[in-house]
């Protein structure tokens, strides 16, 4: 048996699919607001959460490669886009705070009852349809690229793998500290109880009626 | 009435799952998780069914219309990603059925916002040829450089559009 493997088919997209969704829902990021406060500096999960799967991810493939147990380049790298890269995570970052969701993010909230992530989607299925009809317009702007292509980190500042995943753990570690900090300075995290609370019946007025962040007696 | 809901679990804990899950999807499939591919592929499959013509014509949907544009491993993931959720909901009794909104935002007003949030995202991903799922999350993990301007784009666009959007959710 050689890995990757490279089974692109139905059982191995299905139970990749599952278990990323219910990781995902435990994260806690089938809420919006949960989400969102990353960028209002009082719910510090998202950063937490991605940056530590990146770094136990990018370990383990450098570990499944140093030990000859996959071959190097082996998995697919992205490519940068001259704009496209940046310009793209601008608008994905402008439309997370305003709609609440990232699209992995969204198929959860959905999938936990969220009826506003099901608008989100049908918003992206349009944003889709929009770029596809302005694609003969953009096309030369959207498919430039810069770099050799799936330039990794360590070839660009030509340092070991293992120096840059020990960069990015001191990075983690720092901004989970000041993350903690800040969320204990703005009332955060939000808890599982705070985020239902707004789910439905959390309308503008019932808000006001019964307060938000009430804290209920644990169980 | 409901059983009282379970805790989401501690980031670390989290994290390190996510990280196991997205190394073990290398693994078997030999790239990465990604979401914004399938609702692009939505999109390609409901304007062939609409407007045939121009979708068949179109510079962008036509090479995913050579084959059913459904049939691919990422609708498979997102399927599973849908069932994986609504598990995870189920068992800890985090499902429930509504709109989730700021205290200060009407139910009208976040769907509209939602609607755009996701018209931005959709487009924005088709741009960048990723998501956070994809780019982010997937790209940085193989220390693409691509992941990571991507990320500086997500959270340096992000943080200034919070300071106009703070009453949306605060």
């Amino acid at each position: 048996m050689t890995l990757p493997l490279y089974d692109n088919g139905l059982l191995s997209g299905l139970l990749a699919g599952f278990l990323f969704g219910y990781v995902l829902e435990g994260a806690g990021f089938g809420s919006p607001r949960k989400l969102t406060g990353q960028f209002f500096l009082r719910d510090w999960s998202v950063f937490k959460i991605m940056f530590t799967a990146v770094i136990v991810a990018a370990s383990g493939l450098w570990l499944f490669e140093a030990a000859g147990w996959m071959p190097s380049r082996a998995v697919f790298v992205p490519s940068l886009l001259l704009y496209g890269t940046v310009l793209g995570g601008a608008l994905i970052g402008v439309g997370f705070v305003l709609g609440g969701y990232c699209p992995g993010t969204s198929a959860v909230g959905l999938a936990s009852g969220r009826l506003d992530a099901l608008v989100f989607i049908l918003g992206m299925i349009g944003g889709s349809i929009l770029f596809a009809a302005l694609f003969d317009d953009l096309r030369s702007l959207a498919l430039a690229t810069v770099g050799s292509p799936g330039l990794t980190l360590p070839q660009l500042l030509g340092v070991p793998t293992l120096a840059v995943i020990a960069g990015l753990a001191v990075i983690a570690i720092l901004g989970w500290k000041l993350g903690s900090a800040l969320e204990r300075k703005f009332g955060g995290p939000y808890t599982v109880e705070e985020v239902l609370e707004a789910v439905d019946g959390g309308d503008a007025d019932s808000a006001r009626r019964f307060g938000t962040g009430r804290i209920q007696p644990a169980e | 009435m409901q059983a009282a809901p379970r805790p989401f679990w501690p980031p670390l804990i989290a994290g390190t799952a996510l990280g196991l899950v997205l190394l073990f999807t290398f693994l078997i499939s030999g790239h990465g998780l990604g979401a914004s591919g399938f609702f692009a592929r939505v999109g390609a499959w409901l304007s062939a069914l609409l407007l045939p013509d121009w979708a068949f014509a179109n510079g962008y949907f036509a090479p995913f219309l050579r084959s059913n544009p459904l049939d691919s491993w990422i609708s498979w993931e997102i399927v599973g990603v849908l069932f994986g959720g609504l598990a995870g909901a189920l068992a800890s009794g985090r499902f429930r059925t509504g709109i989730e909104q700021g205290p200060r935002t009407g139910r009208g007003a976040r769907l509209l916002w939602a609607l755009l949030g996701g018209l931005l995202v959709g487009f924005g991903a088709r741009l960048a040829q990723g998501c956070t799922s994809g780019l982010g999350l997937s790209g940085s993990a193989t220390l693409a450089v691509a992941g990571f301007v991507f990320l500086a784009g997500f959270f340096g666009a992000g943080f200034l559009a919070s300071m106009f959007a703070r009453r949306l959710w605060q």
